[in-house]
């Protein structure tokens, strides 16, 4: 495999791995503001304070993680990317900013505020949205170059129904994910209440998640037809996500196996994340970057995949350390520890 | 001045830097403070210090979290207002920043883990532990992004043809001529100041409400430490200083405001400068900056008048340098006092006038870290890669940089208000005497050991 393709592949992953993990924690502060406001507080809060807070920050490394190794393996991305995206990224960096910083400031500060619970859940369903417009303008069509440099076309991207659909996919993926999770989670603590709930809430926004699906393909049918096109010849993908959703649906539905319905989940998205990354290739933004053209040079290129399977090497026993401290171990879950 | 894209760039991403470099130094350095407290505690098996460790962790939370996040900020500025820097620079210094991730990461996971494991272990060592990753990640962290601000400064492991890098060899951009002295004298400024605003909030506890031990057992844990962190840090600027000599001869006499090429060279503390570039008001040390540049009274330094006027960094940064250096030599200073007074019997280190010292340090040794960056930053005007490409060409074209300058000011500021007032919150409704009662009771009243 090449460079390019390495690098792609692991920065995908990556990105595929904040999806999940960052799914969660958004999730998580629209459920915790919903249920403050629906009085349900008290059933889930604990739970997802528990979970989340030794686990926040990692979740933001995931991001930075990618956005540097992006640069890293394809220099040019920085060129257009951030001359494009200055304002959407500035305002994705203050949500975050605020979000991020506020979590440590309630959590381990002081009790919870209602104006702290509002922000969490809002900038939870906005950074998706704003993140979300870096893949929207990958497809092209939303930057022109000219000699003055590079701009992004705000107009033309207010008004495309592929943008606007991406944006309520990223949203109602996010509370799909979240809501699988913390079943799980709340299975684990063995929480009967909470399990209760976070179990609607995962039916419920299981049908939207799969229509935004359906309407985003055929957006995107319209806007690039070219990626379509690629993506259907990679339908096998597709169905696979489809049947992972099913099977996770009907184990939640039958309120068995929790662990494995969050997996399945995490295949459902695997799948469609991959495909649609497949279909998009070779080029990183349309017109303007295709992944051979930008590569870095092949040194640099070399270096940066030894200190990553290095990097992995370190990663993955800490990972499973952290998991295993607080995920999977019961009596922490429980609040016993 | 023109507030173009370019300056406004540069206001912005200094604005970035100045919010975020408090957080990063105490980031750094902490982490080896709590590690020290909480093993002194063990082998002493004394609580006091052990709940040292406990409280400071409690705090650093709070400036973790500012720091994680306006440092995600820093890294995506730098593309969002530096692209064209990005595109070519990103070619050689991809691998200390992608390195730089690692070490965030591992960091960010022993943190956590760190954090909600205090009562799991039997045996406290192994908490313990968990401190030695915190500590591994958060310096590595420091060394990594150092090794880019250097290559900035000494660039080399590539050639330029046109906008198209060839022969790149990452680790010799890694390692330039600036590495060393740099990383040197970030982590130890960092260690310094941290051990110095934590010496600087026991000062000012025992001043406050009289004294109890723990505040006095934190006040002699964290001035030795800063006495010692102080002389390395002392060691680092002056190799740093012989480093610019050598490498960067612009930045130090701009510095120095030394405009002639001569031997047994004087320092100038401090003065100003009149119309025709003539130093007045200065106290002149005599072949000091010989000395300071080489390491013999004798050497010749060389001055700025040697390089073309449109690449020469502004000469206002002499009084960041003086700054620096003079803030450094009293913590230097203080540190030694009060281990002296310590030392001899019949004098109180814990009298009024040099708590109030100590309390003033705190905060001056944060102003010099930032004193020290303005200058390193500013000095290497006007380029952004030395020699090879210059401000103006590495940033945006976007219209918009001045908007996101208001945004990221009110963002600053938010963050600013909210980590200040969490922190007072958190320490001033829960004395360290109360919460020692109550975690240790074998401890008596006034925190001594029975």
């Amino acid at each position: 495999m090449s460079y390019e393709m390495i690098g792609i592949t692991v920065l995908w992953i990556f990105l595929y791995g904040y999806l999940i993990v960052a799914s969660v924690d958004f999730g998580a502060g629209f459920f915790a503001y919903y249920a403050k406001v629906t009085k349900q507080d008290h059933i889930i809060n604990q739970l997802i304070s528990r979970y989340l807070s030794p686990v926040w920050e990692v979740t933001n490394v995931f991001f930075v993680f990618f956005f540097v190794g992006l640069v890293g393996f394809f220099p040019d991305s920085a060129y257009y990317f951030g001359q494009s995206l200055l304002i959407p990224g500035s305002i994705a960096i203050v949500l975050l900013a605020i979000r991020g910083s506020f979590y440590a400031f309630e959590n381990y500060g002081s009790k919870k505020s209602n104006v702290f619970m509002f922000l969490y859940g809002a900038t939870g369903l906005l950074i998706p949205a704003s993140l979300s417009t870096a893949m929207t303008i990958s497809e092209g069509g939303f930057i022109e170059e000219t000699d003055n440099g590079v701009r992004l076309l705000t107009g033309e991207l207010l008004t495309s129904p592929y943008s606007w659909s991406v944006v309520f996919l990223a949203i109602v993926s996010v509370l799909f994910i979240s809501a699988a999770f913390l079943t799980f989670y709340a299975s684990k603590a063995n929480d009967q209440p909470a399990l209760e709930l976070m179990r609607k809430y995962t039916l419920f926004w299981g049908s939207p998640t799969i229509i935004a699906s359906l309407t985003t393909f055929i957006a995107m049918s319209q806007h690039n037809h070219r990626h379509f096109e690629n993506m259907l010849d990679l339908w096998w993908m597709f169905g696979l996500s489809v049947a992972f959703f099913l099977g996770a649906l009907l184990l939640i539905y039958q309120q068995k196996r929790y662990g494995l319905a969050f997996i399945f989940v995490m295949f459902q998205f695997f799948f469609a994340f991959f495909g649609y990354g497949a279909g998009h290739l070779p080029y990183l933004l349309e017109p303007f970057i295709t992944i051979e053209s930008s590569v870095t040079n092949e040194t640099m290129g070399l270096a940066l995949v030894i200190v990553f399977i290095a990097g992995l090497l370190l990663l993955i026993p800490s990972l499973i350390m952290l998991m295993r401290m607080f995920l999977f171990d019961a009596e922490y879950v429980k609040g016993k520890k | 001045m023109e507030l173009d894209s370019a300056m406004m760039s540069r206001m912005l991403t200094s604005l970035t830097l100045v919010f975020h470099i408090i957080f990063a130094t105490v980031g750094v350095g902490i982490p080896v403070m709590i590690s020290i407290a909480e093993f002194v505690g063990i082998k002493k098996k004394d609580p006091n210090y052990t709940l040292l460790a406990r409280r400071w962790t409690r705090g650093f939370t709070i400036t973790v979290a500012v720091g994680v996040v306006t440092g995600t900020a820093i890294g995506l500025q730098l593309s969002l207002l530096w692209p064209s820097f990005m595109q070519v620079a990103g070619n050689v210094i991809a691998l200390p920043l992608f390195m730089e991730t690692f070490a965030f990461f591992f960091e960010a996971i022993f943190l956590g883990a760190y954090l909600y494991t205090w009562d799991r272990f039997k045996n406290p060592i192994y908490h313990w532990l968990l401190s030695i990753p915190v500590i591994i990640g958060s310096t590595m962290s420091a060394f990594f992004i150092t090794t880019v601000n250097a290559f900035m400064n000494t660039p080399q492991g590539f050639e330029l043809e046109g906008r198209t890098l060839t022969s790149v060899d990452p680790l010799a951009a890694m390692f330039n001529p600036a590495t060393p002295t740099k990383v040197f004298h970030v982590v130890t400024s960092s260690y310094l100041t941290s051990a110095a605003i934590l010496a600087a909030i026991a000062a000012f506890a025992i001043l406050k409400k009289k004294s109890s031990a723990y505040h006095k057992k934190a006040l002699k844990l964290t001035m030795v430490a800063t006495f010692i962190f102080a002389i390395m840090t002392a060691v680092a600027g002056d190799l740093s200083a012989k480093f610019l000599a050598d490498e960067q001869p612009e930045k130090l006499a701009a510095a120095e405001w030394h405009f002639e090429t001569e031997e047994k060279a004087d320092l100038v503390v401090f003065g100003t400068l009149n119309e025709d570039n003539e130093v007045q008001n200065a106290i002149r040390l005599p072949n000091a900056l010989s000395f300071l540049a080489h390491g013999s009274f004798d050497s010749e330094v060389t001055g700025l008048n040697e390089f073309p006027e449109d690449e020469t960094p502004p000469l206002w940064i002499h009084y960041m340098f003086d700054l620096m250096v003079m803030l450094g030599m009293y913590a230097l200073g203080v540190s030694f006092l009060y281990l002296l007074l310590t030392k001899i019997k019949k004098w109180n280190q814990h009298n009024k006038w040099i708590l109030w010292l100590i309390v003033i340090n705190g905060p001056g040794a944060m102003l010099a870290v930032e004193f020290g960056w303005i200058f390193a930053e500013v000095g290497r005007q006007p380029w952004i890669l030395r020699g090879f490409m210059k401000v103006a060409e590495g940033a945006t074209t976007s219209p918009n940089v001045g908007w996101m300058f208001l945004l990221f000011l009110a963002l600053y500021i938010v963050l600013g208000i909210g980590a200040v007032s969490v922190l007072r919150k958190m320490f001033k409704h829960n004395p360290a005497e109360l919460e020692l009662e109550k975690r240790y009771p074998q401890v008596e009243k006034g925190g001594d050991l029975k």
